[in-house]
């Protein structure tokens, strides 16, 4: 089977700090793999090069087999792969409906933007995410909704591209339980219509919960790829998560 | 009516900044109005403005795209000069007018294509940068040309004249153009992907940039637009004067930057109206003819013209302060 996207040996160097040294990782379809590691670990680095925001150093990315040359954030949209990013990746003073499309408007010929629909197709996303407050609507400014609002904002960004991979960078940092259980009832939804997800996360009982595949970062480097089969626990993985750490 | 107060708040937040600088203009003419009855009710007071306004408005509603890009840019008005001098020279040496003009266009274009550039590539700050190219193009202006001014007497005789500054049952055409370019900008700004991107870029480049949108490009765009803008100004002023002089667009630095923030246009990007902008506008253009208009002195005129900014910038101070 040919897995939908793949780091191979990849190093990502910021001055003189090498951020990623050598890490591979691969995503089939229809799997969640959770990614994990300390901070600083590298697992926003990680999926800020798999996605184009940052240039790779050394190393190749390949989407569906074939090696892409001048990977960049546009064209990893356009390959299928939607990031939900830690810091949310909104802008506040804009409308929920322009920040759900943004990047990715919908246009008429010139470019001219296809205003109703994008606010009709806000308003079903929004709903299907489960907006609670009734006075929100699309065209309200993010900056007025509250942090897991504004999470759910980012999220029917990823969905509404029908992407075959959603990357969660840091998902439920700052949710409530209410909030996070959304978040772990959308990432199964994805897996079940056969579509995969990278699930980053530093609490390993959520990434455990609903991963298929793990893979430990640690410093740079990608130390253990496991499956779910061969960890009886969380606090398996927590264990070797520790252990790894401590000989390095 | 569950909905009814997000729906006040949305249209208070999507248009409170423009119906701000409409408030502030009506206010300016009730001043005018009482203050100088018989002055106000002279016809070529507005007239005047009226002559003034395109001008403006060529070089003020680019701004607005670029300053809420997060940028701003000072050298739009050597631009102004350069453009105007290259359509000059080339009418004076016979070439055909409307070819001349669009030369004017495309060198605007382009130095607002360079200056843009060289502060998004090497990461500039753009009031420093464009400061420098504002002295610098002037300067050059002013070697080439050795301070003299070009006259085009005969430029009436070409098509292009009535077309862009002839009367129309008494209106200069201007106006029209000055319109249409409202309109224009309007849509660009607030339905075209293109103004959609402004908006993200000064809102948030680190997210823009993560979306996929190519901040430079977008940034390096705005300044074109404003060196288009700056270069319609300065074409239109010298068809109307029938004279390029060296040291053309200096006078409109400070009033077009100042109508784009009485406008209601913010300084920190991601914000920005076009509506606004277009009142800005008709409060300089009021302020500058307008004191002269009503018998005072030409010295009260930058007095109250600083007046009027500050309090505009207080009124609209009244939208709070950035979201975050």
């Amino acid at each position: 089977m040919q897995p939908i996207i793949e780091l191979e040996k990849v190093t990502k160097r910021f001055g003189g700090i090498t951020a990623l040294n050598n890490a591979s990782l691969k995503v089939n379809k229809g799997e969640v793999v959770g990614l994990i590691g300390d901070n600083g670990a590298g697992k926003s680095t990680l999926i800020k090069t798999l996605v184009g925001v940052h240039n790779p150093d050394d190393g190749d990315i390949k989407i569906r087999g074939d090696k892409v040359n001048n990977w960049n954030a546009l064209k990893a949209r356009e390959a299928g792969i939607e990031t939900v990013f830690q810091d949310r990746a909104l802008c506040p003073q804009q409308s929920i409906v322009w920040n759900i499309f943004m990047g990715k408007e919908l246009k008429y010929p010139f470019g001219f933007i296809r205003d109703k629909e994008q606010i009709t197709e806000a308003n079903r996303l929004i709903r299907e995410i489960g907006f609670t407050s009734k006075l929100i609507n699309a065209e309200s400014p993010v900056g007025n909704l509250s942090g897991g609002e504004r999470q759910g904002v980012a999220i029917a960004r990823a969905i509404y591209n029908n992407a075959e991979l959603i990357i969660l960078d840091e998902p439920t940092n700052n949710l409530s339980l209410n909030e996070t259980q959304k978040v772990f009832d959308f990432v199964l939804n994805v897996k079940k219509s056969n579509r995969s997800v990278l699930f980053i996360g530093h609490n390993i009982y959520h990434v455990y919960d609903i991963s298929d595949r793990f893979v430990i970062l640690d410093r740079g480097e990608v130390v253990h790829h496991l499956d779910k089969e061969n960890i009886q626990s969380p606090e398996e993985l927590m264990k070797i998560m520790r252990d790894t750490i401590k000989s390095h | 009516m569950k909905n009814n107060k997000s729906f006040i708040g949305n249209m208070f937040h999507k248009n409170g900044r423009a119906l701000g600088s409409m408030g502030y203009f009506a206010l300016l003419m009730i001043v005018f109005l009482i203050g100088a009855p018989e002055a106000w009710m002279r016809p070529n007071l507005h007239q005047s403005v009226f002559v003034m306004m395109p001008t403006l408005i060529f070089l003020t509603l680019p701004l607005v795209f670029l300053v809420a890009s997060g940028e701003i840019d000072l050298s739009f008005a050597s631009t102004y000069a350069v453009a105007a001098y290259v359509f000059a020279i080339m009418a004076k040496s016979g070439i055909d007018p409307a070819l001349a003009i669009l030369a004017g266009l495309m060198t605007g274009t382009a130095i607002g294509g360079l200056v843009g550039a060289l502060i998004v590539v090497f990461r500039l700050s753009s009031l420093v940068a464009s400061l420098g190219v504002l002295f610098l193009l002037r300067g050059i202006i002013l070697l080439l040309t050795n301070s003299r001014s070009i006259t085009l007497l005969e430029i009436d005789s070409h098509w292009i004249y009535p077309v862009l500054v002839g009367k129309f049952y008494g209106f200069p055409m201007q106006i029209f153009w000055a319109a249409i370019f409202v309109i224009f900008c309007y849509y660009l700004f607030t339905k075209h992907v293109f103004g959609v991107h402004i908006h993200h870029v000064g809102d948030n480049s680190v997210s823009a940039e993560q979306m996929g949108i190519n901040v430079n490009a977008v940034k390096i765009k705005a300044f074109m637009f404003v060196g288009f803008g700056a270069a319609l100004g300065g074409i239109f002023t010298t068809l109307i004067t029938y004279t390029f002089f060296p040291t053309q667009g200096f006078g409109y630095l400070l009033l077009a930057l100042a109508a784009v923030f009485v406008g209601g246009t913010p300084y920190w990007g991601g914000l920005g109206t076009i509506v606004g902008a277009v009142f800005g506008v008709g409060i300089i253009a009021y302020m500058e003819i307008g004191i002269v208009a009503i018998g005072w002195s030409g010295t009260w005129r930058q007095f109250f013209n600083g007046l009027i900014i500050l309090l505009a910038l207080l009124g609209h101070r009244l939208h709070g302060e950035r979201v975050r």
